[in-house]
């Protein structure tokens, strides 16, 4: 019941989040968005993303949406387009069929779904043992797969880096 | 009361809210900021990590930003050191592997560090490499605020 309520609640973000002419309003529902999601998170036992959710989703990304805000015109202009068929029916189709692809999954913590069934056991198993480290999540990001990990650094590092050369002004060359 | 007055009162008003919300950010970034180093160190125990932690650092200073502007915030963390601490955090996860390639292991296989047990080894190298991501992380953020609103 608490799911559906939380479902119900994202949905209604979502949708006034589009909607919105005004785009700081925008902005804070997505923070909202992000906060609840949080919650969805630690329900479903995933507390490492709820964390990012909240730091980064309705935290840091709020205020950098600001910051970009600050730069750009603040309110959307307001069109009026006719309502478009043929678009509608694209959309709601591949909508149906996504929800029709989420009826072959394995439910919620199956046992013996893939996921769970082919590498899950070996770290569950061997982990502590291997790594010394009692979150697996951080054992599998740090360790098990320390490659991808780096791989991410480095893509913050290289966004930090290309607004640095996109948006910091030179003042010696002018 | 006349117009003089009147605008007068609502420039001390506007004073005492800087105030009241100066004290309150600098009395709050070292509990946000505890919280975030919590988060970078015991993120192998419990939930969290250098990811999380990380922001949770860089917003702390964007807090202080927000509230004290962006030349008093540059004062306590200059252009030059963001821009470093993005780079180092990223030279010590690779600096991390490397030195594992030193004693004879793999890029990246901390259990060859000679820290005692591999799974001690191990443990110390996964802490090292969620630190650098930590410090990468926080200047990042810093940075890409820090640019997005800094006026030409």
């Amino acid at each position: 019941m608490a799911d559906l309520i939380l479902l119900f609640f994202l949905l209604v973000c979502a949708v006034t989040a589009i909607v919105q002419k005004e785009l700081l309003n925008s902005v804070i529902i997505l923070s909202i968005y992000s906060l609840i999601m949080a919650v969805v998170w630690v329900r479903l036992g995933a507390v490492d993303v709820a964390i990012t959710e909240a730091a980064v989703g309705a935290g840091i990304s709020t205020v950098l949406f600001i910051a970009v805000l600050t730069r750009v015109k603040r309110r959307e202009e307001i069109t009026r387009t006719k309502l478009q068929v043929l678009p509608l029916i694209v959309v709601l189709a591949v909508g149906a069929t996504l929800i029709y692809g989420t009826l072959d999954m394995p439910d919620f913590g199956s046992p013996t779904a893939v996921t769970n069934t082919h590498v899950v056991p070996r770290y569950l198993e061997k982990g502590v043992e291997e790594t010394g480290t009692d979150n697996f999540v951080a054992a599998i990001l740090a360790s098990y797969r320390g490659y991808d990990t780096l791989g991410e650094t480095t893509v913050i590092f290289t966004a930090g880096l290309c607004v640095v050369l996109l948006l910091r002004s030179n003042k010696k060359k002018l | 009361m006349s117009e003089k007055e009147m605008a007068d009162d609502l420039v001390t008003d506007e004073q005492n809210s800087q105030i009241i919300r100066k004290t309150l950010v600098k009395k709050l970034i070292a509990f946000i900021q505890l919280y975030a180093l919590y988060i970078i160190i015991f993120g192998e125990l419990g939930p969290g990590g250098g990811f999380q932690g990380g922001v949770i650092l860089g917003s702390s200073i964007i807090i202080y930003i927000l509230i004290f502007g962006l030349e008093e915030g540059r004062k306590r963390i200059s252009q030059k050191a963001s821009d470093l601490f993005s780079s180092t955090g990223a030279l010590i996860y690779g600096g991390v592997g490397l030195l594992a390639i030193l004693f004879g292991g793999h890029f990246l296989q901390y259990s060859a560090l000679p820290l005692g047990e591999p799974a001690v080894a191990n443990h110390y190298g996964i802490m090292a490499v969620e630190i650098g991501i930590g410090i990468t992380v926080a200047a990042t953020m810093i940075i890409l605020f820090c640019e997005m609103i800094g006026r030409d």
